[in-house]
């Protein structure tokens, strides 16, 4: 399966670098979308730095306080779902250096990372006994589940059309040509999977999970300091990692930098443009929408195929 | 004048613990019995620790420089002067572009805005949400009403002098003070933290004692454990 043979301990070394770029760009490209926000609602802003001064703060604090060893774990739980979904996935393709740990399986192993910080996180915050977190998570659990059956559905079809579970084998089958993206030779699976992304992405309208102004702030309630820290981290990883993979599977990934950010951010716009025009769903209702219209989409794509 | 008159209370002197508060014992649903002691159960009522700074001068100001630039302010309005506070989100005054942001829970604030008079009522629940955030802390009272009582200096059930009962690190005077007043208590506070001077919790720990003294003198139905995380 793996071509161990091949293995350099320097790619251990390139995957960091790929990863210390990708947090960075994700601190910074947050920090600039709750600036567009600002700017779009005539406000100024937070400075763009701003989520490095909050991570420093946060770090900084002096008093801890832990609820037990699950409390402690879900927040690493959380930034190992983020970081493993990094590390298994090609972010720039055809690169040696960011081709990080990709491997012949590595399709399901990405789709299981996806939701592995959500499980995480329902442990942490299940242990931390606020009851808005064990609200929070059930509901964030519930609407993670059902989100993941369009990508799922999306997914396997892609593996269809292309007969093959590596992502780096999906992305060369599209290189050439804009139109040899799976959003033009694919489009229902795509838009199945796409669902989903917006259902992940913990903005309006699927933004229950957290829903500021009713369960102040959901599963994260009781965390702090350093834990916070880390989720503050994962919050600027793994969106981003997510959208590697949107980007690997559908919209014909990456060749440089460059085309890295151009294409996460415009895709990350997309989530962003949805949940700025749309009011909150209730969990209930975003379960039914997916059942709605993110299943049969996913079966189409899969029986088009 | 004292802070609180004796003369306007029920004479109902200890005042009796609440029904759910007592310990119990409790059937599970699956059959089980167990005790519970809600007031031992819930809380940590560990008195609170001083706890030292940064080791190395540089790295205290670095930290400090970070925290005043990183202000997050709970949100928890008691009083008028909470409806002030609004306007500081809002485009006319944005205080998001100085790092002032509001946190909906106590763990992930790092300054109690005390936003006006505070009956002793709501003193219990700042007491509280004081006690739950995590270290350092700032307390910034807002109006002459945490001052000097304000208007309601003869009222029989507000305080008068916030920094009996918490460390208050900055006053801002006026009633109201408008958003702008508001605004420069922020820039004065974080003048403050970098300074290196804002360490109202660690004041608060080496005189538990006499804080405790005060806030129990009013709060005649404390119902709590002394600290309570």
């Amino acid at each position: 399966m793996t071509d161990f043979p091949n293995f350099q301990w320097a790619q251990v070394g390139y995957a960091l670098l790929t990863l210390f770029i990708v947090i960075n760009y994700g601190m910074v490209m947050t920090a600039v979308v709750r600036k567009i926000g600002a700017r779009v609602g005539g406000r100024y802003g937070i400075p763009v730095w701003q989520n490095y001064v909050d991570l420093l703060k946060n770090i900084a604090l002096r008093s801890k306080i832990s609820h037990g060893v699950m409390y402690y774990l879900g927040p690493v739980f959380r930034l190992t779902g983020g970081v493993g979904l990094l590390m298994f996935v090609p972010t720039i393709y055809g690169s040696e250096w960011h081709q990080n740990f990709s491997y012949a399986g590595d399709l399901i192993l990405a789709l299981y990372f996806v939701f592995f910080g959500t499980l995480g996180m329902a442990l942490g915050a299940g242990e931390s006994g606020h009851p808005h977190s064990a609200i929070g998570v059930s509901r964030g659990l519930a609407q993670v589940t059902m989100a993941e059956l369009p990508l799922a559905l999306g997914v396997y079809a892609l593996s269809l059309q292309y007969g093959t579970l590596d992502i780096t084998k999906i992305v060369a089958a599209q290189q050439g040509s804009i139109f040899n993206w799976t959003l033009f030779t694919n489009p229902i699976a795509t838009v199945a999977a796409m669902i989903a992304f917006v259902g992940t992405m913990m903005r309006s309208p699927f933004d229950v999970a957290m829903a500021p102004q009713e369960i102040p702030i959901g599963p994260p309630t009781e965390y702090h300091s350093s834990y916070l820290a880390l989720m503050q981290t994962n919050r600027a990883l793994f969106p981003v990692a997510k959208v590697v993979i949107y980007m690997n599977l559908f919209f014909g990934g990456a060749t440089s930098w460059a085309e890295f950010a151009i294409k996460v951010f415009c895709l990350y716009m997309v989530s962003v443009v949805i949940g700025v025009v749309h009011p909150r769903f209730r969990v209930e209702q975003s379960i039914r929408f997916f059942l709605k219209w993110g299943l049969p989409i996913g079966v189409l794509a899969i029986l088009v195929v | 004048m004292k802070d609180v008159d004796d003369k306007f209370r029920k004479n109902t002197d200890p005042v009796p613990m609440r029904e759910e508060l007592k310990p119990r014992s409790v059937t599970t649903p699956d059959g089980q019995t167990i005790e519970i002691e809600p007031l031992r159960d819930y809380f940590c009522d560990a008195r609170p620790k001083v706890h030292p700074k940064a080791y190395s001068k540089i790295v205290e100001d670095f930290y400090n420089w970070a925290r005043s630039n990183s202000l997050w302010i709970l949100g928890f309005g008691t009083g008028c002067g909470a409806i002030e506070m609004r306007p500081l989100m809002t485009p006319r005054f944005d205080a998001y572009r100085y790092g002032i942001q509001w946190r909906p829970t106590p763990r992930q604030a790092s300054l109690l805005v005390i936003s006006g008079y505070l009956s002793v009522k709501t003193l219990k629940r700042a007491i509280r949400a004081y006690e739950q955030m995590p270290q350092p802390k700032y307390v910034m009272g807002l109006g002459s009403c945490t001052i000097n009582g304000g208007m309601y200096w003869d009222s029989y059930n507000t305080i008068k002098q916030l920094d009996d009962y918490l460390p208050v690190d900055m006053y801002v005077a006026g009633c109201m003070p408008r958003p702008e007043a508001l605004l420069h208590g922020f820039m004065e506070l974080k003048k403050r933290i970098r300074s290196g001077k804002a360490e109202g919790a660690n004041d608060y720990a080496e005189n538990f004692d006499r804080y405790k003294a005060n806030q129990k003198a009013v709060i005649k139905d404390w119902d709590m454990p002394d600290y309570n995380w």
